[in-house]
């Protein structure tokens, strides 16, 4: 490899890495306003002009507190557990195209950082290691809620990846690939061309999923704080706890990347040829990635603040036997479908 | 150049935790440097070119396996320090036996012959989605349909183990 090829790699690692987390801050900013607007509240609005600052303020406050490891905890796990949780969730980005192909320099730059041929099982894969964070986090702290939180999140994490993995093969077998790009170029063109058309089962059941995988509401279980204290995260404090927190915000940075490369034709603009326009085409398709995926965290926000917490047993039952169920037959329907196709 | 000193590293990790493994005698320790091991094994397959295969080790080792085994670990509470019974000289004595003899059979291949020393590596193409494909569903199709029926009677044994009452 030559030099300016590894330059451009380490400028696109580093702009990615700033750019999740600038979104964690933002996001945090947003999910404390939209929430106080929900609840007719006024909200954080004290620090900088409307509150703008108050991320970073609390960023601060973190650092500045004492950072307590109780006595009887398990003490090198329970230094290593947010870290286990925290790298994957900045990792799983590394894969998602966020726009058409740059030309500078007299070559041509894809917006991505790897464009590795086993993209989306990457993805889950790494999704599937973030469970660890959490089980280690909640056995090492020598607590009862912290080991039970942890083992919900766990049975929970475990159900719904199944749930995602097979609503994913149906948008697999369409592409006829497991690089996100090669997807991304099968949803180019019309609105009709995006796999939420095509796919709308297993849009819903990759949404929902999503949901369960990032523990959010309606599925956040193992820190449901009336049964649970705080769950995992109860005996960790300062920095630790907002690794805790920033994990979780990069997860939702991820899962609405990957819900819009997914389903809603990754950077795609409909109608609009955007290797035809240049940097004009460029900068659209970013803005349009940017757009589609800012309104999924939306929905993220929006949910939480809206729907009651899931029992755990209907938890479990709607994974296994409303979810698993459907997925399966979508992807038979999917699967017939395409080989009558390739018949005919 | 760069890839070897990559590739001494990352073997060096892996069997540097899967040493760890076997000498701890904290069972979470074990379960966690094991998932480092197949981490490293990962890495190890990704310097073959090996995507696919580098992607399934982390997705089903580590990713599925090693939580139902910290699953386990945690609900039975094995204890932080659990002495070993003394009762366990046959057991000593007879593994013992055995590892040697296995390191006698790696010896045995290693100096018999000289392809081992220096392998003729094949390199996958593609990172073998396709052709692994393709190989599992003609040329070993009963194989791979023979471990799908074992999977499913492992299923089905579990299901009934664990609900008596259906």
């Amino acid at each position: 490899m030559d030099l300016l090829g590894f330059i451009i790699i380490c400028v696109k690692v580093l702009v990615v890495f700033a750019a999740t987390m600038f979104t964690v801050l933002a996001l945090i900013y947003a999910e404390r306003r939209i929430s106080a607007f929900m609840q007719g509240r006024i909200g954080p609005n004290r620090v900088g002009p409307k509150g703008i600052l108050q991320p970073i303020a609390d960023g601060i406050k973190f650092l500045m507190k004492e950072d307590i490891i109780p006595a009887s905890v398990d003490k090198p796990i329970f230094i290593l557990a947010p870290a286990i949780l925290l790298v994957p969730a900045m990792m799983t980005f590394a894969v998602i195209p966020f726009g058409s192909n740059i030309t500078l320099f007299g070559r041509e730059i894809p917006l991505q950082i790897a464009d590795v041929n086993v993209g989306i099982l990457y993805i889950l894969a790494l999704t599937s290691i973030g469970v660890y964070g959490i089980v280690l986090a909640g056995w090492s702290s020598n607590n009862k809620y912290s080991l039970l939180g942890g083992l919900r999140s766990a049975a929970q994490l475990i159900s719904y990846e199944l749930a995602m993995g097979l609503a994913v093969i149906s948008i697999i077998l369409l592409a006829g690939s497991l690089k996100l790009n090669d997807i991304v170029a099968d949803q180019q063109g019309y609105f009709f061309s995006w796999n939420v058309v095509k796919q709308p089962v297993a849009f819903l059941i990759f949404l929902v999923a999503t949901y369960a995988e990032t523990n959010r509401l309606p599925f956040d279980l193992s820190e449901a704080e009336q049964e649970l204290v705080g769950g995992y995260h109860t005996e960790y404090s300062s920095m630790k706890f907002a690794m805790f927190f920033m994990a979780e915000y990069a997860n939702m940075i991820t899962a609405a990347a990957l819900t819009v490369t997914l389903f809603f034709g990754g950077w795609d603009v409909p109608l609009i040829n955007e290797a035809s326009l240049g940097m004009v085409g460029v900068l659209l398709s970013v803005i349009s990635f940017i757009l589609k995926m800012a309104f999924f965290l939306f929905l993220f926000i929006w949910v939480r603040w809206t729907f009651p917490r899931f029992r755990y047993d209907q938890l479990m039952k709607l994974g296994w036997k409303v979810m698993l169920p459907i997925a399966l037959i979508n992807i038979f329907i999917t699967a017939g479908y395409l080989s009558i196709t390739a018949l005919v | 150049m760069y890839l070897s000193l990559l590739f001494y590293f990352i073997a060096s990790i892996a069997v540097g935790s899967a040493i760890f493994v076997v000498l701890n005698r904290n069972a979470i320790y074990s379960a966690v440097s094991l998932v480092l091991c197949f981490f490293a094994l990962a890495v190890l397959y990704l310097l073959l070119e090996a995507y696919f295969l580098a992607v399934l080790e982390i997705f089903i080792y580590a990713g599925a396996i090693m939580v139902l085994f910290l699953f386990a670990i945690m609900l039975l509470n094995l204890g932080r320090e659990e002495a070993l019974p003394r009762f366990m000289q046959l057991q000593r004595s007879l593994s013992l036996m055995l590892v040697l003899i296995f390191f006698f059979g790696i010896f045995l291949i290693l100096f018999g012959s000289s392809e081992i020393l220096d392998p003729p590596v094949e390199k996958f193409s593609g990172g073998g989605v396709y052709s692994l494909g393709e190989a599992l569903f003609s040329k070993y199709l009963l194989p791979f349909e023979i471990a799908s029926l074992l999977l499913l009677v492992g299923l089905i044994g579990t299901v009934y183990l664990a609900k008596r009452k259906i």
